[in-house]
């Protein structure tokens, strides 16, 4: 991936700074935590000559709160409540990658019908995900409201999904160690599929809104630039990587689940700016309504539960293991090590917006001042994530 | 991909001295790690990185650990020479006794990091790395000049942690604020007392809950007299 | 003085409209409340769920999110206040200007929540500002805060302009800032305000 010549430059994967002109002051602004473009309380210290970005240092922790270390205080299926509440958009994907995780600490297979389940839920978290980080990024552009409207009318007919089945709307705490926690019915699967079918012509009706809107087109092309040498050494994943025209997408990678069983594409970007951000995640979720559709159409019946793992009293032999997934924001991974007790001895989330925001000062300098809030719901970031 | 012996023998010819270590994981998931020498570990993964059949592009995750220090008690049978009265008679005879031992195996704190190949897609190879001990000595390399991705993760550690990465560009308190002293991941933390008055069901916490009301009650009784 | 029921209704129906003072400022203050435009964590998005058109806050007159403190009258604890947020929450409160309400959102904005025990949390946030309502839940529905806003406007309506109940803002000898706390080397401190919130002593 990193060419010879490249490497052995010094500093080659960083951004050169960019000097000042010399004309008046540089200007320090604290962007954050309470400010309301960035996407909860996230804080970026900005230095600006004129309205260049100069300089520009985030800062974390005003959400921090020690998921990691409560994990170790507790059993393994108690974190699973905890998961919900990383990355609160897509509170079902995290449950997978957590039980990924401690399924292969323990050895847990996962029967057929859990499997098509968890994709079906993993799906529909990615539309409604995807949906709203685009009307967000829409939103922080000035566009106040109706992309946002559109996109959370479609979201709360999946949040009703998710509610009439984990009975939770955002925080499902769904699926177990060898598979999930209720089984659905032949109505909850119709009422899917209805939902899912009403999703290709919300995604017309947003591009036909959008795409070739010349405010947006002006405003986000050519706007945060990402190299994808740069993104690959920065461990970017996600849309984030694969707008930068990098194939890696986990679900064709690890195949984890039953991902090999799908026919998808994985899109991808060719220029990393914005622009190709937003188009891409409604590309994305065009593919997750197609692996729904095969999913609907092949579940099978039989039980969600593996019958040999155990709810109470799970101990895991001593051992470690690391299971990621591709969540909707990037690679969200969980490293696990046990103990031989009933809470984990050390317990590790690898969160992908955290480390998509690396490289946030690179696709920033240079740029306007009213660009940097752009870009940063380009990336896409939820804090519950970022600060733990 | 390369198994972790074929890979640890690519190592060892590429850097000389590289002296590194299998560690063997037991559970299915079968994650075997190399454990790396803290002086030749930045060649090593500049190795890792640019070897074009490793191709290790893509550093995933970068996980601090703390080790406290273990005791280890093992019985052992030992021979004694033992001063007996027998028969009204100073004796010296020789004795098995079990004995127990105790000694102390020093902590150390560890970074685990992940490392995928996102050009040759495959992975994970582990990689570990210990510091001398957990007080003064947690000096470890820094791994962000190869992989960018460690930068906040490393900082994070840093943090939460205190394990001190030389080389490293920018290393400062990343998610705790700065004039914040702890570091509060480590296992012998102890947070400050400030537990509220409801009864929890969980151990731990009821038993500082209880320790928190007697120091109050004491503390008012006192102030009252 | 508080006008008869039935006589306001009788000159009601003679095209007479008769109010008082009190009534018609309560009426003013409830109808046209504007939130802060503040998100602390996963609250935060059923917050802005209540916003949209579905559930519709506008229709209780508190459609203005403004993100200026200066411009709001109601805070919106909506999340878990960390150690290292808390010194910027009671800043923020302290910047709105009178009559302001605070409704803590959530289980972490009480108590601290499901992270209670986590050492960068705030264990609830009426440590240090007083709160009007509180919703429990994890995180509470969006008809859960839509039932706080329709009490805080009940609130409102009762609060009498002159007495002992009357708002802070009319009483001079209410209290306007409120401390705030400083980060120091191992917790906040100090770790709460003991005029807002004496520490609970239970007796067993």
């Amino acid at each position: 991936m990193i060419t010879p010549i490249l490497a052995r430059q010094e500093g080659w994967n960083r951004q050169p700074e960019i000097v000042p002109d010399g004309e008046g002051e540089l200007l320090e602004v604290a962007m954050g935590p309470h400010h309301p473009s960035t996407h909860g309380v996230f804080r970026m210290d900005v230095t600006l000559d004129g309205e260049r970005i100069i300089k520009l240092k985030p800062v974390f922790g005003y959400l921090h709160r020690n998921h990691e270390q409560l994990g170790e205080t507790m059993s393994y299926l108690a974190i699973m409540p905890y998961t919900d509440r990383l990355d609160y958009f897509s509170s079902l994907s995290n449950n997978w990658g957590y039980a990924l995780a401690v399924e292969k600490l323990a050895g847990i297979q996962v029967p057929e019908r859990a499997e098509y389940l968890r994709v079906i839920l993993a799906e529909l978290t990615r539309i409604q995900n995807h949906a709203s980080s685009v009307g967000f990024l829409i939103q922080d552009m000035g566009a106040s409201g109706t992309p946002l409207m559109y996109a959370f009318k479609e979201r709360e007919k999946i949040l009703d999904l998710f509610e009439s089945l984990t009975g939770s709307r955002m925080m499902c705490n769904y699926m177990r160690f060898g598979g999930c926690r209720v089984d659905t019915t032949a109505e909850w699967l119709n009422q899917a599929r209805k939902v899912v079918a009403g999703i290709p012509a919300f995604a017309d009706e947003f591009e036909a809104l959008l795409t070739t809107n010349e405010i947006l087109m002006a405003r986000t092309q050519g706007t945060g630039i990402l190299k994808p040498e740069l993104a690959v050494n920065a461990g970017i994943t996600g849309p984030l990587l694969r707008a930068s025209g990098v194939n890696y997408d986990i679900r064709k990678v690890d195949k984890y689940g039953i991902y090999d069983r799908f026919d998808f594409k994985v899109p991808l970007g060719e220029h990393g700016d914005v622009y190709d951000r937003f188009m891409l995640r409604l590309l994305e979720l065009r593919q997750s309504v197609r692996i729904l559709e095969q999913a609907f159409k092949d579940i099978p019946e039989g039980p969600i539960m593996d019958p040999k793992s155990k709810i109470r009293g799970f101990r895991p032999k001593p051992g470690e293991a690391y299971g990621r997934i591709e969540a909707p924001k990037g690679e969200l991974g969980y490293y696990v090590i046990s103990d031989g007790t009933g809470n984990p001895y050390r317990y590790r989330v690898r969160p992908p917006s955290f480390v998509n925001l690396t490289i946030l000062e690179d696709m920033c300098l240079g740029q306007n001042v009213a660009d940097v809030v752009l870009i940063l719901g380009s990336i896409d970031i939820v804090l519950g994530e970022v600060d733990r | 991909m390369k198994t972790n012996e074929e890979i640890k023998a690519a190592i060892e010819a590429a850097v000389p001295g590289a002296g590194v270590e299998i560690i063997n994981n037991p559970s299915p998931s079968a994650q075997h790690s190399l454990l790396l020498q803290r002086e030749t570990a930045f060649a090593v993964a500049q190795f890792l990185r640019d070897d074009a059949e490793l191709a290790f592009d893509y550093l995933s995750n970068v996980t601090g650990v703390d080790w406290l220090d273990k005791e280890i008690v093992e019985k052992v049978k030992v021979k004694k020479t033992v001063t007996k009265t027998v028969d009204g008679v100073e004796q010296q005879v020789e004795e098995t006794v079990d004995e127990t031992r105790k000694h102390v195996e020093p902590g150390y704190l560890e970074t685990v990091y992940h490392l995928y190949s996102m050009a040759k897609k495959h992975g994970p190879l582990i990689l570990r790395l210990r510091t001398a001990n957990r007080t003064d000595q947690v000096e470890l390399p820094s791994f962000t000049p190869i992989w960018r991705s460690a930068e906040f993760q490393e900082r994070e550690i840093f943090d939460l942690y205190g394990i001190v990465y030389t080389g490293h560009p920018d290393l400062r308190r990343i998610l705790m604020w700065e004039g914040f002293k702890d570091h509060p991941m480590r296992k012998d933390y102890v947070e400050p007392d400030d537990f509220e008055y409801e009864p929890t069901a969980h151990d731990a916490v009821l038993k500082r809950a209880q320790e928190h009301q007697a120091k109050a009650a004491s503390a008012q009784n006192g102030g009252a007299a | 003085m508080a006008v008869d029921e039935n006589l306001k209704i009788e000159m009601g129906k003679q095209g007479v409209f008769v109010t008082t003072l009190q009534e018609l400022y309560n009426w003013g203050r409830r109808s046209s409340v504007w939130p802060m435009n503040f998100g602390l964590a996963c609250c935060a998005i059923e917050m802005i769920a209540t916003t949209m058109a579905r559930y519709d806050l506008a229709r209780f007159g508190a459609e203005v999110f403004r993100p200026s403190p200066r411009q709001a009258d109601l805070m919106i604890i909506s999340g878990t206040v960390t150690k290292k947020m808390a010194p910027q929450v009671v800043r923020l409160y302290n910047q709105m200007g009178e009559p302001r309400y605070v409704i803590a959102m959530g289980a972490c904005a009480i108590s601290g929540g499901p992270f209670k025990q986590g050492y960068n949390v705030l264990k609830g946030i009426d440590r240090y500002i007083p709160v009007d309502v509180h919703i429990p839940g994890c995180p509470p529905r969006p008809e859960a805060l839509l039932d706080a806003f329709i009490t805080l406007q009940k609130k409102i309506d009762a609060q009498s302009l002159t007495g002992e109940n009357r708002p802070r803002h009319l009483n001079p000898e209410g209290q306007g800032e409120f401390p705030v706390p400083e980060q120091g080397e191992h917790d906040l401190e100090p770790p709460s305000n003991t005029l807002v919130w004496p520490a609970p002593m239970v007796i067993r």
